[in-house]
């Protein structure tokens, strides 16, 4: 479903960023990919929202080439991945409610879906009694899971969770995991991006570790070796 | 988007969002409206000036004209006659007529304090006063043709004599030509003024208004990033780039309103010019805030739409 074709990203004239990677990644499948900071773990998801332009090879989303899909196809293939950032990346002026209602909203949904899908999704979360109290609100674990009811709500083929522990203390962590395996277990597919061993320790999926840009390991038995 | 989604539910949703940020923004927004209201606050004036200025220039125009002296052997039937055909002429404004007697009268009254000249004029026993057209041009640099076609002396009586004494312009010419420079460099001066004001009050509402999206910034990247199409996402900002104008442009309007303008210039009642221009000038300061707003708004967003 995913496959990344000889990818390099080099930034300036000789930033490397990626280096040839290959790999592909199947529906309902929960991938991890790992390093350290500066490994390249973020621009392998850019490239996959097209937030950047491969350098060289091509990343490729069913059979089209992401980054040769026009504004249009571009905005419908953005609708079909839910994503979760570190810094949750919520909309400071909307409530939790409102949040997760503009995603609805870009993505076409009546006002009649929306009514019904936010609420159930919140309660999902475990957020059902504060949908409408804004981001500054809320705890770090609780922005993560509205940022995940976001990522959600429209029943992607695809949930990006970049460092989405980053921010957490281990109890939160643990609960953001949970749900995101929740999620997979629902059919949907997870790429997570972490440098948490103890989070890929309990996952026990596959585990792609990158170093210095270039894939260093792909393991189905979710082991990160350091 | 907007073609698969029902456009006026597309609509009602960026008129709403679009309302519920200028609110909730509320800092970011007075501070919008406040700098606007400057912007089209110096466009008004800068109205207002220019109808000074018109006016201003108009009451010296006024005070200037040509004089054609007759000889006291005129009629009064070619006087007239003369009068109508310089009337006829595309040049000429207005054309006055004052007679002998009457140009003796006035004369007596300008000098009732001054005993010796009445005397003096009493002796001569005759009207030495000769009748006198005054000639006002639509615009000074014309009066140069006027006076050369008065004083081709083609003005003749019914005796086939010229009917014309003299023509006052070559003593008033220099103060003519004068005005006519003055009123050219004011008017240039003028307009170089205005355009560099308006320039500079159309940058500062480019500015405020790219700083206040500048602070939406991350929340146009989620936007993007949730697969909102562009006009989607500019929407909002463009109505609240409209609500700026449309707000500061009454906001505007009513600091001018009030009867306090009424002696803000000498020779002009600037309350009274405010009422008689009131549409013309709602029309072009709420003009000008919707369009800076809006255009403002769709350009400031652009660049963040890049991703």
């Amino acid at each position: 479903m995913i496959y990344y074709d000889k990818v390099s990203k080099i930034y300036g004239e000789n930033a490397v960023a990626v280096q040839d990677i290959t790999f592909s990644v199947e529906p309902k499948e929960f991938i991890s990919i790992v390093g350290q900071s500066g490994s390249g773990k973020t621009t392998l998801i850019k490239m996959l929202l097209a937030e950047e332009r491969p350098s060289e090879g091509a990343v490729f989303f069913e059979s089209s080439n992401i980054h040769q899909l026009n504004k249009q196809e571009l905005n419908n293939l953005r609708r079909r991945i839910g994503t979760v950032f570190q810094d949750f990346r919520l909309l400071p002026q909307k409530t939790a409610y409102e949040n997760i209602a503009f995603a609805m909203e870009a993505a076409g949904r009546t006002d009649e879906e929306i009514a019904a899908d936010v609420p159930h999704v919140l309660d999902l979360v475990d957020l059902g009694n504060k949908m409408w109290n804004f981001p500054h609100q809320l705890s770090g674990g609780e922005k993560q899971r509205v940022a995940i009811a976001r990522a959600i709500v429209n029943q992607p083929d695809i949930v990006i969770a970049d460092e989405p522990t980053g921010n957490l203390d281990p109890v939160n962590t643990n609960d953001i995991i949970q749900i995101l395996k929740k999620i997979n277990d629902l059919g949907t597919m997870v790429i997570l991006t972490t440098h948490n061993k103890s989070v890929i320790d309990s996952l026990k999926k596959r585990v792609i570790t990158l170093e210095r840009g270039r894939i260093v390991r792909d393991d189905p038995s979710g082991r990160y070796i350091l | 988007m907007l073609n698969a989604m029902n456009f006026s539910v597309s609509i009602q949703r960026i008129f709403k969002t679009g309302f519920v940020s200028f609110w909730r923004n509320w800092f970011v927004s007075l501070a919008s409206l406040l700098m606007m209201t400057v912007t089209l606050s110096v466009i008004t004036a800068l109205f207002f000036v220019g109808a000074l200025l018109g006016n201003t220039l108009n009451f010296i125009k006024d005070k200037v004209d040509v004089s054609v002296y007759f000889q006291p052997t005129a009629s009064e039937q070619d006087i007239q006659s003369f009068k109508k055909s310089l009337q006829a002429l595309p040049q000429v404004s207005a054309v006055s007529y004052t007679s002998r007697e009457q140009a003796l009268a006035d004369f007596r009254t300008r000098h009732e304090n001054d005993q010796l000249t009445l005397q003096a004029l009493d002796e001569l026993g005759d009207n030495p006063l000769e009748a006198s057209l005054s000639v006002k041009a639509k615009d000074p640099s014309q009066y140069e043709t006027i006076a050369k076609m008065l004083q081709s002396d083609t003005a003749l009586g019914q005796s086939g004599a010229s009917i014309i004494d003299r023509v006052n312009y070559v003593e008033n010419k220099t103060a003519i030509d004068n005005l006519s420079k003055i009123i050219n460099a004011a008017q240039k001066f003028g307009s170089i003024i205005i355009a560099i004001l308006v320039l500079a009050s159309i940058l500062i509402t480019f500015t405020t208004i790219r700083l206040a999206i500048y602070v939406s910034r991350d929340e146009i990247s989620v936007m993007k990033l949730v697969g909102a199409s562009n006009a989607y996402i500019r929407g909002p900002f463009i109505f609240i780039g409209f609500m700026y104008g449309a707000v500061a442009a009454l906001l505007t309007l009513t600091l001018w309103l009030g009867s306090t303008t009424e002696h803000f210039f000498t020779g002009m009642n600037l309350y009274k010019y405010y009422l008689a221009s009131f549409w013309e000038l709602l029309l072009i300061v709420l003009g000008a805030g919707i369009v800076l707003g809006v255009v403002a708004s769709f350009w400031a967003v652009k660049r963040y739409l890049k991703i």
